[in-house]
Order: structure tokens, then C-alpha cells, then sequence
């Protein structure tokens, strides 16, 4: 390369990173650029409902405060993950490595989470889970900038055991997709059931997303356990709810599931679904004066009544909304930043809930009942639930 | 595992294996006659599924549904075929993979653009919705024994059609040897476009009455499509009666499968196609 272009091209370097603020102190920085927040979430595929209802359920939290955090005004990015983990990382890079992000918001699909959850490690950017429960991301691959506002796979089941030996199932059958959110909701359950005295007399799987459950039914019905647990979600859970009903098995064996197995299907499971009891770290139904003025604030804007998912991306921004207050916009203060994050109350539309060491939500876990296609509330399962955060070790 | 439950999980295998032998059969007959790998086949079975949901919600009659359903899916079977199979069947594999898997992208946005990304249900028609008692706390739906009884019906119709009518052997006689059908004065085009149809119509019918058990939702058609490519496989691609016996047998691993070794379940029928390919590299009943 000749000297002239050289000058050229290094002087053109240098303007341009001028004219983007690389060369401004960085106190000057946070006080004049935009804060810069990546959404990384399914915007098609199967989960593509819940990246939107996340979005809405953020964006309804910081509009709320004028659409700024910590004083200042908010750039947005956006990435869709497609709930494709091969991409996770590609993606994540695509926000941290490109657009420059101080927070990366993400995401649904748990596989997906683990590409973020590296890139995250590596690059110490502000990651933000709004629902993938894997548990690895606040147990052994925790670190100092994750923090979850969703759930651990486990959470939910592990209210379930209690409940159901408090209504004298004490033999069970389990069954579920064999795969890792199946397999960690099951460790939810083991753990709480076991411990309320109860017994596992069979724990049935399927590979995911297969949803012929006929035979397994007709091994169930051989079985004849005091009630059945099981964890599925969207339209195979519908199919199970059905399936289970059809069988006859319904008004013989109590159906009981993580709170997911009834969340956005009951219109399709239609009355197979009345009567199965679920828990899980909110429902559409919670008769709270919070909820419901977030119920009615979220319906009047987007025309649309929100979810979980919703609730979960709400959260999200209630808590950046309180660690962005804290350092008054400047998240490159990462110690005051983190603290505030950690020591964060949430005051959300499920109820109060706060920080784990690990960053995993502490939370009342509901039970509910299904009746005329609704999840009723029947009471709270289980008190300011923590995860166990097992093997977490902040570096 | 009593002799009662026994009889239960046989009676669970055919069944499973009678619905996989519709879906497949439309797959085997498109590709042995044709030549054509159609990836797409999977989304014509959710196809089939949404307008069961759609048009049974409109016109109040899942019956109704089923009719109008199966005549609107042929003629979208045909309407492909003139417009975009037809310039593939000469073409090399990997293009008609690249096509058919496109078509796949398209159909699951048409679908979502159109119906929504929601998980629907269709109710099963009042007259079928019983269950029958079999033990003292399972009981069968009759829906289920209905739907083995619409495949084998179709079955039946498919094996008269192809080994019985003048149509059957011009359709033989075309994927025999096309050219020399073609000079003996069969409408080679025509018959592709009719075979091209009765997959798609296969499919979707698979889609309307598997609808009320199986739920409707995005991406049905992926999961079944594997399964459809397994036992086409396994029977040999291009035989109708090969399609029959392997979807039966893949019925049986699978349901066994789950309940004796429920770690490896997902695997056996893999094994089993692996197998049958070692014993038989051109699957149980070359054409």
C-alpha cells in the first residue's frame, strides 16, 4: 500500500471514529450518545409470539419512564434468533461485536440462550435473560452481567410435589419430552416431591417434539398411578391435554403439569383441559390491583391481552429501568451497576419478587386450576422459591 | 406388561401406522412415479389440518369440511403441478430439493400471514365422539378406530386404482418406461399431473382427519415429513405396498419403543431403517 493512501485511509479512520464518539472520554459519552439496547429474540418461527410479546412487555416499561433509562434516550437494535441455536452465537456477535450494544436483551429458546450466554461470558456485555430457563445460565456458567427475569426450568415443577402430596397423590408417573427443558423440569420435580414424601413409580418420555402419546397412555392407565405430572408446552401440550382426556384417564388420574402446559392453548384444548392444576410464577388470572393496571395498560396499547412472556419483558425493563437509575445512564460503571442489579426489588405484575445470588429470580410460585378455558388462581405454592443456583460461581 | 395392554399397544401400533402409511403413500407415489424428492410433502399435511380448522369453523360441519377441504387441496395439487413441478420432473434432485424446501418457507409464512401462528383445535364430529371402554380406567375413542377405518378404506382404493383400472396401468406404464408410454399414445403429462394431485390430496387428507386428535399448529408438517421419509425408505421408494408394511412396522417399533426402552426410544426407528438398509440397501420392496 502506497504512503498517500495509507495517510488516507488512517485519516479516514480517524474522522470516523470522532464522528462516532470513540474519541470522546467516555463521561462525555454517556451524557451525549444514545443507549444502545439489543433485542435478540424469535421474531418467525414457532416461539416468534413470544419475542413480541417480550418486546411490547419492555417497551410498555421504559415508555413508561419517557422512553429513557438513567436519563438518557434509547437506540434500539434487533435481532432476529429464529430460535435457530447454530446462529446463537453468530447472532448474539451480530449485537455485541457490531452494533456496539451496552445491554443485549434475549431470549426465548434455551439452546439459543447458550450461544448468547458465551458470547456474554467473553465479552462482559450486560445480558439480560427474559425467558430461556435453561439452568446452566445462572447455575454453572453463571456470571457477574447475566441476570435472569424469567424462571429456571425447574422453578415451576418444584412447587408441584408439595401440592400434589398435600392432596394424598403419593404415586406418580411422570412423563415428558426427553429433552433439556424436560429433563431439568423433571429434576424440579423429583426434588420437591421426593422430599414432600412422595414416590415416582415410573418416569415416561417422549423424543421432542413427537406427540403420538398413545401408547404411553395406555402404559399409564397399566400403571395406575394417584395422579400424573408432566411438563409440555404450546401445541403438543394442547394435543397431550386432549389426548389424556379422550383415553378417559382424565376424571380417573388428576392430570398435573408445569404452569407452561396451560399457558395459550386452552381455547385449543377446549374442556380435556378443565380441572388440570399447574404452577407456575404467574397467571393471566392473578387478582392483583398490579396486575390488573398492567393487564388493562398493556391491552390499550397493543389491542392485545398479554401473557407470561409478556410479563417477563415488562420485568425486564423494570429491572434496567433500576439499575440504569442507579448509575444514571452510564452502564460502563459495571460494580455500582451489577450491585444495584443484584440488590434490585421487583414490584411485577405476578407480585414482588427479588435477585438470587446466582441472578435468578426469588418468586412466589401460584397454583392454579383450569376452569372455562382460564388458570385459576388457587393460592401460592410455594413462597419466595429460589433456585438452588448449584455449581454457580461468580468470577 | 399383561396380555390385556399387550393388545391395547398392538392395536396403538396400527393405528400410528395406518395414519403414516397415508402420509407416506402420497410421498412414494410422487417420487416413485414422478422422480421427484418433495420436501414440501409435510406442509401439504398441515395444509390439510388448517382447512380441516378453517373450513370446518365456516361452514359448522366437520364432514362438510372434509369435502370441500379435499377438493380445494387437489386442485391446489394440480394448480402446483402446472405451474412449477412440472418443469422439475427433468431436472436434477438437488434442484428439486432446493425448490420443494423453499416451498416450505413459503407455505409456513403464507400460513402464518393468513391463519395466524396460534395452536387451534378442531372438534370431533358429535357421532364419533365417544370413547369405548377397554379397561377399567382406559378407554379408546371412537375417532381414532374411525380414522383406521378412513385409511384402510383409502388404501384399498389406492391398491384397486393402481393394480385394477385402465388409469392405474397408464400410471404404471409411465413410471415403467415414459417415453415408450408416450409413444404408445399415453398422456404422460396428464397422468404425472393426476399422480402429482392425488399426493398432495393423500397428504391433506391425512391433515384433515388426523386435525381433531393431533391439534392444529405451525410446523406440524415438519415432524411428520421425517417420519415419511423414514418409511418410504424402509418400503422401498415407489412401492405403495412397501410404504404399507414398513409404516406398520414403524408403527409397532415406535409404540413399543417408548414403553420397553423409553431412553432409546427416539432412536429405534432409526435403527430399524439402518437395518433394513443393511439387510436390503433398496428398501424391503424395490419397484
Amino acid at each position: 500500500m502506497s504512503t498517500r493512501r495509507l495517510v488516507l485511509s488512517r485519516s479516514a479512520a480517524i474522522i470516523g471514529a470522532a464522528s462516532s464518539g470513540l474519541l470522546l472520554p467516555s463521561w462525555a459519552q454517556a451524557q451525549t450518545s444514545k443507549l444502545k439496547v439489543g433485542l435478540m429474540l424469535p421474531y418467525t418461527g414457532t416461539f416468534a409470539q413470544l419475542g413480541v410479546a417480550i418486546e411490547n412487555g419492555f417497551r410498555l416499561a421504559v415508555d413508561a419512564q419517557g422512553g429513557k433509562l438513567g436519563g438518557r434516550e434509547i437506540e434500539y437494535f434487533k435481532v432476529d434468533d429464529e430460535s435457530e441455536p447454530p446462529k446463537g452465537v453468530e447472532n448474539a456477535n451480530k449485537l455485541v461485536q457490531r452494533d456496539k450494544v451496552d445491554v443485549l436483551i434475549g431470549t426465548v429458546h434455551s439452546g439459543v440462550q447458550m450461544g448468547i450466554q458465551r458470547v456474554a461470558r467473553e465479552s462482559g456485555v450486560l445480558s439480560l435473560i427474559p425467558n430461556a430457563g435453561v439452568h446452566a445460565a445462572t447455575r454453572a456458567l453463571c456470571a457477574p452481567n447475566v441476570f435472569r427475569t424469567s424462571f429456571s426450568n425447574s422453578q415451576p415443577t418444584r412447587a408441584l410435589g408439595k401440592v400434589m402430596v398435600d392432596k394424598g397423590h403419593k404415586k406418580t408417573v411422570w412423563i415428558t419430552w426427553k429433552y433439556a427443558a424436560g429433563d431439568e423440569a423433571f429434576e424440579g420435580f423429583k426434588e420437591g416431591y421426593e422430599a414432600a414424601g412422595g414416590t415416582i413409580i415410573k418416569e415416561l418420555g417422549l423424543p421432542f417434539p413427537n406427540v403420538e402419546f398413545q401408547a404411553l397412555l395406555t402404559e399409564i392407565a397399566a400403571l395406575k398411578p394417584d395422579a400424573v405430572a408432566c411438563f409440555f408446552a404450546g401445541g403438543g401440550a394442547a394435543k397431550f391435554m386432549r389426548d389424556y382426556a379422550a383415553a378417559g384417564l382424565k376424571d380417573k388420574i388428576p392430570l398435573y403439569g408445569s404452569g407452561f402446559l396451560t399457558e395459550g392453548v386452552l381455547d385449543a384444548a377446549g374442556a380435556a383441559a378443565d380441572g388440570v392444576m399447574t404452577t407456575l410464577h404467574y397467571s393471566d388470572s392473578l387478582d392483583t390491583p398490579r396486575n390488573k393496571a398492567f393487564r388493562l395498560e398493556y391491552a390499550k396499547r397493543y389491542r392485545l391481552q398479554p401473557d407470561v412472556y409478556a410479563v417477563q419483558g415488562y420485568d425486564t425493563g423494570l429491572l434496567l429501568i433500576q439499575g440504569a437509575n442507579a448509575v444514571k445512564g452510564d452502564l460502563t460503571n459495571k460494580a455500582t451497576l451489577y450491585k444495584a442489579l443484584e440488590s434490585a426489588k421487583i414490584d411485577s405484575p405476578r407480585g414482588v419478587w427479588t435477585m438470587s445470588k446466582s441472578h435468578n429470580p426469588i418468586q412466589d410460585i401460584y397454583l392454579r386450576k383450569v376452569e372455562n378455558k382460564e388458570n385459576k388462581v388457587i393460592g401460592v405454592a410455594a413462597k419466595a422459591l429460589a433456585d438452588s443456583g448449584a455449581g454457580c460461581k461468580m468470577a | 406388561m399383561d396380555f390385556g395392554t399387550f393388545l391395547i399397544q398392538i392395536l396403538n401400533s396400527v393405528q400410528y401406522g395406518l395414519l403414516l402409511f397415508m402420509l407416506a403413500a402420497g410421498l412414494t407415489l410422487i417420487f416413485g412415479i414422478m422422480g421427484v424428492v418433495n420436501l414440501a410433502h409435510g406442509s401439504f399435511y398441515m395444509l390439510g389440518a388448517y382447512l380441516a380448522w378453517f373450513l370446518a369453523a365456516q361452514l359448522g360441519s366437520f364432514t362438510l369440511a372434509l369435502v370441500v377441504g379435499v377438493v380445494l387441496a387437489v386442485a391446489f395439487g394440480l394448480l402446483l403441478e402446472r405451474v412449477l413441478f412440472r418443469y422439475f420432473y427433468h431436472r436434477s434432485h438437488l434442484d428439486q430439493v432446493l425448490l420443494t424446501f423453499g416451498l416450505i418457507y413459503i407455505f409456513e409464512e403464507s400460513r402464518s400471514i393468513l391463519w395466524g401462528d396460534d395452536v387451534h383445535s378442531v372438534n370431533i364430529p358429535a357421532a364419533l365422539s365417544a370413547s369405548i371402554p377397554l379397561t377399567e380406567n382406559l378407554s379408546y375413542p371412537v375417532y381414532r378406530l374411525f380414522m383406521s377405518g378412513v385409511c384402510i378404506a383409502l388404501a384399498l382404493g389406492l391398491y384397486w386404482l393402481i393394480s385394477k383400472t385402465k388409469l392405474g396401468m397408464k400410471i404404471r406404464a409411465g413410471a415403467f418406461n415414459r417415453d415408450m408410454a408416450q409413444a404408445l399414445g399415453v398422456n404422460v403429462k396428464r397422468i404425472q399431473m393426476v399422480v402429482f394431485a392425488l399426493g398432495v390430496g393423500l397428504a391433506a387428507i391425512s391433515g384433515m382427519i388426523a386435525s381433531p386428535i393431533s391439534s392444529v399448529y405451525p410446523n406440524m408438517g415438519s415432524s411428520v415429513l421425517i417420519m415419511c421419509f423414514v418409511v418410504v425408505v424402509i418400503g422401498g421408494i415407489g412401492s405403495v405396498r412397501g410404504a404399507l408394511i414398513a409404516a406398520l412396522l414403524v408403527g409397532l417399533v415406535d409404540t413399543f419403543g417408548k414403553v420397553l426402552f423409553p431412553s432409546v426410544s427416539s432412536m429405534l426407528v432409526y435403527v430399524l431403517m439402518a437395518a433394513v438398509l443393511l439387510w436390503k440397501p433398496e428398501g424391503l420392496f424395490k419397484q
